[in-house]
């Protein structure tokens, strides 16, 4: 088998609130609790969740952006989380990030040059002028930005052009594996459908992995190939893109599927019951979805559920009665 | 009659000393009691300022220099500041995007609820409180005469939303006006509070105006659509009838852009570019820079509107039309 290339263990993210420092509790918020994935190379990973759930964490802790309180981080078979900055300076090249607003993510002050310029400064210093030049040049073409936008600033351009230089910045030092933390939601939905088919012919013509953090299930739909529904900090149902959809295993991957507004429409014609996720600080002792779940029992009340494997078929699911 | 007529509205903003930019260029619309009307748009198609034009909240230095608006026989543009208080809030509601502007952080929703029924009608704050017990339990809020003394930040943001629809419903207007009410919330609290505001339009018949930038949640919600671009109305119908068979190039290209649309491995439907900002629109048909079908007609004069569609080369409706 293949060696992944990222893999978490057990991957535990802790915070701890600020208290008054008179105060005997210590609250501490449990962001992560427990990942466990493996993203093969090629793969189109995709995280979902609502807001609050972790997965911004996620992919901030396997960039390195924040240390996990417990657990490991596997780049390709070595063990990153630990390393220090020095000694992982050389993986950063090979792993980027671009993040959800292009409205901020992009220095304001610097031109388009310089954004995609610094991170092969940074990372590369061996490379002289002319090779940076040549490969932002490269990079450009590559993400169907013009040649003229190299002296341009920021504020000169549409949000649809920004992520196309943001995109641009996180493939200028040639990484194999990106993290695109909800990359189209901040977009027009004209726009959407742009950046997207520009993800996936740079994941065609070079062989990029891609951890894609979403809200939306339509595109883990068109654009993934596993998914991760995350809950309050744990993984909820793990599972093969077209599965998903077909057949869902977890109550909460069912309510998510049930949420999605439908073209032909008729969904929303029943009342809901307002629900909402429990407080991260105090969650619930047994399964963090118990108190909105519809079939819940006794058991969940009391005993977390582990993520396990679901009989004939290919999906994990941490849910006591799923099958 | 219509209850609310809408006829040639242009909203003009100044643009140096001499010149002004129209943010809607003549927008026309008509709404019946108790009809649902989704406004679908890009960000700065005009489809907030529409809707600001309709309640004569748009702010200086931009003006209406055109059109009328007739609620129930009267010209709200020629009314007095004094008299336009007696129908805004109180015969016209409106829902904001995020609740947690809309509401007022530093009072209790109960004061916030008082306050908006003693500034239409002349009754006791006893009376009033018990009104506003009445409507948040009509919005499915649990435990409604404890929330009551709570402020806003103790509330969820799905709660919060909830108080923002009671407070529009304390004075049981005929219109709700909805500037895109869930976008700030996750999928499965949309899903609740849109089911929620179909259900009260439906049993109050009460008529709304859902702004929206989400062509799923007005499949759900609404029973006609307008489709606006570039400050104008481009498409206008049955809601399932332009989604299911589209004749404007432009709506058509926002449906097959929507990753449900498409099959999975193949490239999404993108319409090339973006949508021109007010300063600078092209000659002829606005859209027609990103129009496939565009001859040299639409660039030199502009479609009206004409049985609901604004384009000289409208699509064919396809056999999945209903008749």
């Amino acid at each position: 088998m293949n060696v992944p290339i990222i893999e978490t263990k057990n991957v535990e993210m802790r915070f701890a609130l600020p208290t008054h420092f008179l105060s005997r509790q210590k609250p501490v918020l449990h962001a992560l609790s427990g990942v466990s994935i493996a993203i093969e190379p090629g793969e189109s990973f995709c995280v979902v969740g609502e807001s609050g759930c972790g997965k911004t964490t996620l992919g901030r802790a396997i960039m390195g952006l924040l240390t996990p309180s417990a657990g490991e981080i596997y780049f390709r078979g070595t063990r990153i989380d630990q390393l220090d900055e020095s000694a992982r300076k050389p993986i950063r090249a090979d792993m980027q990030m671009v993040f959800q607003n292009p409205y901020a993510s992009l220095n304001p002050r610097r031109n388009v040059f310089d954004t995609l310029a610094e991170p092969i400064r940074h990372l590369k210093p061996e490379m002289n002028h002319a090779e940076i030049r040549a490969q932002v040049e490269d990079v450009l073409d590559a993400t169907g930005c013009d040649q003229s936008w190299q002296r341009k600033l920021p504020h000169e351009f549409s949000g649809g052009q920004r992520q196309r230089i943001a995109i641009a910045r996180a493939l200028v030092t040639n990484p194999a594996f990106i993290v695109a933390d909800e990359p189209i939601s901040a977009l027009d939905v004209s726009i959407q459908a742009q950046i997207l088919n520009l993800l996936t012919d740079l994941q065609e013509t070079r062989g990029l992995t891609y951890l894609f953090i979403t809200h939306d299930l339509s595109v883990v739909k068109h654009f993934g190939t596993r998914v991760a529904v995350m809950y309050l900090g744990q993984v909820m149902e793990l599972a093969r893109a077209e599965d998903i959809f077909a057949r869902p295993k977890h109550p909460y991957t069912r309510l998510l599927l049930d949420a999605i507004p439908k073209l032909t429409g008729g969904s929303f014609d029943k009342p809901r019951q307002p629900g909402e996720l429990p407080d991260p600080v105090n969650p619930p002792p047994g399964c963090p979805f118990a108190p909105r779940c519809s079939m819940v029992q006794d058991r969940c009340r009391s005993e977390r559920p582990k993520l396990r494997p679901i009989a004939n078929s290919a999906t994990q699911a941490a849910c006591h009665f799923a099958d | 009659m219509a209850l609310l007529e809408v006829t040639d509205l242009h909203v003009a903003f100044p643009r140096g000393k001499h010149h002004e930019v129209e943010a809607l260029r003549g927008v026309s619309l008509s709404l019946k009691k108790g009809e649902r009307l989704g406004i679908v748009g890009e960000s700065g198609a005009g489809k907030s300022m529409l809707a600001f034009a309709i309640l004569n909240l748009i702010a200086e230095p931009g003006r209406v220099s055109q059109g009328a608006i007739r609620f129930d026989g009267q010209n709200l543009l020629e009314m007095s500041e004094h008299d336009i208080r007696g129908i805004r809030g109180n015969r016209i509601s409106m829902i904001f995007q995020d609740p947690m502007v809309t509401l007022n952080p530093v009072l209790t929703i109960g004061t916030q609820m008082v306050e908006t029924l003693k500034a239409h009608r002349k009754i006791s704050t006893h009376e009033a409180r018990r009104l506003s017990i009445e409507k948040l339990k009509l919005v499915a809020i649990p435990s409604a005469e404890s929330r009551l003394d709570a402020y806003p930040h103790e509330l969820s943001g799905g709660l919060r939303q909830r108080v923002v629809i009671a407070i529009a419903l304390l004075t049981d207007p005929e219109i709700i006006i909805a500037d895109e009410p869930t976008t700030a919330l996750d999928v499965t609290i949309q899903a609740e509070i849109m089911a929620l505001i179909l259900q009260l339009c439906r049993d109050r018949d009460m008529a709304l105006i859902l702004i929206t930038h989400d062509l799923g949640v007005v499949a759900e919600v609404t029973e006609r659509l307008m489709i606006m671009y570039a400050g104008l109305c481009v498409e206008e119908g049955p809601t399932q009838r332009i989604i299911n068979a589209p004749t404007h190039p432009y709506s058509n290209g926002l449906l097959k852009a929507l990753p449900q649309n498409s099959e999975r491995g193949q490239d999404l439907y993108q319409i090339p570019g973006s949508m021109p900002p007010i300063t600078a629109l092209p000659s002829g048909c606005a859209y027609h820079p990103r129009c496939e079908f565009a001859t040299e007609r639409c660039h030199v004069s502009a479609p009206d509107l004409v049985n609901g569609i604004a384009c000289f080369h409208p699509l064919k409706a396809d056999a999945k039309a209903p008749a």
